[in-house]
């Protein structure tokens, strides 16, 4: 008989109950995103020059003076990640790889996703408080 | 309700050949086989067995759909061939081919050890605390219809494997356990006579347990017993992450009727 | 019990090879190796959407991360306002619709809430695929309906 590999307290159960959580979580925060982005003529959610675009230079940096959109993109982005690299994850783990290889895998996963989270994080709060910063719209610059 | 057939009428039969030690790769071999109504699969392959190619090679026992030997790939989907009539799955041609995800044998016989290995792992028997009552057991439990109904339908499993050959993730995972053992962990996890769901728990919720089933369903669909294999699997999941959260029923075993029950 | 006398016999047949043909069907088994639930479907394209998805999130992340840089590359007339982005973001957007509320199906589901109680099965069998059918039909409504509200953005119909 194989070797089962199960943790005691939680393992897998609990990484997936939590992908579950993570996936209802994102279909709401995401399809807020989703609204804001590309819903915002209809809906004008968040969008605080409607002669603009939703995402215009302006809108975006009137969304990052505000302290509780820049914590909801950062929720947006944990859960956001967490769900997708488990997802990603899943989907490598039923490739039959060495146990050694998954076991890497996993960890791998998790070293990438805490510093996209932790790169995203400080993101998000640098433009935040550069944005929180200003009276009026700051030079831009938009590689076109 | 199958159409007339023309006397003289014949189907052919592409059988997926293969002769280890013989043949490097498996390949197709077509015979013609005279058309009755009301024939099935396995009453073609008596027939190429008896008239044309002695050396057809497959499984079959009871030829009633009650055995689980004879599953087989036919016409890209498994089925029993025993329970398949001809007429509802081909016309002019009919593809056989081994049961897939498991290793090859010879020609229709796949090795199913995996499957009989996977489901030994999950510990399909009653587990109780006290061994010596199983042993020398004095007593019957008592289980109500409605008890009996929260396991019975998984327990119609034939092992025929059809199961096993449709799930897209034993497709690319070797190690995962497949419909099959897991509907058998629910089975018994469900059963009021077991008290062994605890242990049973750290097969199922392993890495390559439950959680890698995706509910594509095709278990269920191709089932020839009803057993709904992908049914039992998410309520599995359920009564896992219930457990984990805490919301789990603490289930006892039933009690044991008679004079001499202490429980 | 009687000894075999044919146990020793000279000139019995070789032992049968012991070789087996792997016959796994691979990637090929994800998508169906040619069968037709559409369930077996959807759950592909829910991986290939997930796929998607996380690919575009770790870009999604380094480009927008340039705000703290007062870098707007999605701005009109920017870098990203080009015809095949823009297809690009909507094809983004349509996975999003997918995936996401075929996974609210697949929660419901897969904790064992949509898939009905166990039975003694009679037949012709009525499986946890009929039963959950309808929320599949419905959610695949609502999400067409979430693609035609953006759909009609992208293509300028509202502003």
């Amino acid at each position: 008989m194989q070797m089962r590999d199960t943790k005691p307290g939680g393992g897998e159960t609990g990484y997936w109950t939590w992908h579950m959580v993570a996936g209802v979580v994102m279909v709401a925060l995401l399809g807020l995103h989703m609204t804001t982005m590309h819903l915002g003529g209809q809906t004008g959610l968040f969008v605080a020059h409607p002669a603009e675009q939703a995402v215009s230079p302006a809108n975006s940096q009137a969304r990052d003076a505000s302290l509780a959109l820049t914590v909801g993109y950062v929720l947006l982005l944990g859960f956001g990640l967490y769900h997708g690299l488990f997802g990603l994850r899943t989907m490598l783990l039923e490739l039959t790889l060495r146990p050694a290889a998954e076991q890497a895998l996993t960890v791998a996963l998790i070293v990438v996703g805490l510093a996209l989270l932790g790169f995203g994080s400080w993101a998000a709060f640098a433009a935040h408080k550069a944005a929180s910063g200003l009276a009026a719209p700051a030079a831009v610059y938009v590689g076109g | 309700m199958t159409p007339a057939i023309a006397p003289g009428a014949e189907i052919t039969f592409h059988v997926r050949r293969y002769t280890p030690g013989k043949d490097a790769r498996p390949s197709i071999t077509a015979y013609r086989v005279p058309l009755k109504s009301g024939m099935t699969v396995l009453d073609g392959l008596y027939y190429i067995k008896e008239n044309l190619d002695q050396s057809l090679t497959w499984r079959s026992s009871c030829r009633m759909g009650v055995c689980g030997a004879c599953g087989m790939l036919v016409n890209g989907s498994p089925r029993l061939a025993c329970n398949t009539q001809i007429l509802e799955v081909a016309r002019g041609q009919i593809t056989l081919g081994p049961l897939p995800n498991f290793d090859i044998i010879r020609d229709l016989v796949p090795d199913l050890t995996s499957m009989i290995e996977k489901h030994q792992e999950i510990m399909p028997f009653i587990q109780r605390e006290d061994q010596a009552e199983i042993d020398n057991p004095d007593g019957e439990y008592y289980q109500s219809p409605g008890d009996l109904e929260r396991y019975l339908q998984f327990s119609f499993c034939i092992k025929c494997g059809c199961c096993m050959a449709a799930c897209p993730t034993l497709a690319t995972d070797i190690r995962y356990l497949g419909p099959m053992p897991l509907a058998q962990a629910l089975r018994y996890n469900n059963d009021s006579r077991d008290g062994g769901a605890a242990l049973r728990t750290s097969v199922a919720a392993s890495r390559h347990g439950v959680f890698r089933c995706h509910f594509a369903g095709e278990c269920s669909r191709v089932c020839p017993k009803g057993v709904d294999p992908a049914k039992a699997i998410q309520l599995l999941k359920g009564q896992l992450v219930a457990g984990y959260l805490g919301l789990g029923r603490r289930k006892r075993p039933c009690t044991k009727l008679g004079p001499a029950s202490r429980r | 019990m009687a000894t075999s006398q044919s146990q020793s016999r000279a000139g019995s047949p070789a032992p049968a090879s012991t070789e087996r043909y792997p016959n796994r069907l691979g990637i090929w088994g994800w998508l169906g190796g040619g069968r037709w639930g559409i369930e077996r479907y959807a759950y592909a394209l829910h991986r290939l959407t997930g796929l998607g998805l996380v690919v575009y999130l770790v870009l999604h992340i380094f480009v927008t991360a340039l705000r703290a840089w007062h870098v707007y590359l999605w701005a009109a007339g920017g870098f990203f306002d080009r015809p095949a982005f823009r297809v690009g973001e909507f094809l983004v957007f349509a996975a999003f619709a997918y995936h996401g509320f075929n996974g609210i199906r697949l929660v419901l589901v897969e904790l064992g809430l949509a898939v009905g109680k166990p039975f003694e099965p009679v037949y012709p069998y009525k499986t946890s695929l009929r039963v959950q059918r309808p929320l599949l039909l419905v959610m695949m409504a609502v999400a067409l309906l979430f693609l035609l509200a953006g759909g009609a953005e992208f293509l300028g119909f509202v502003k």
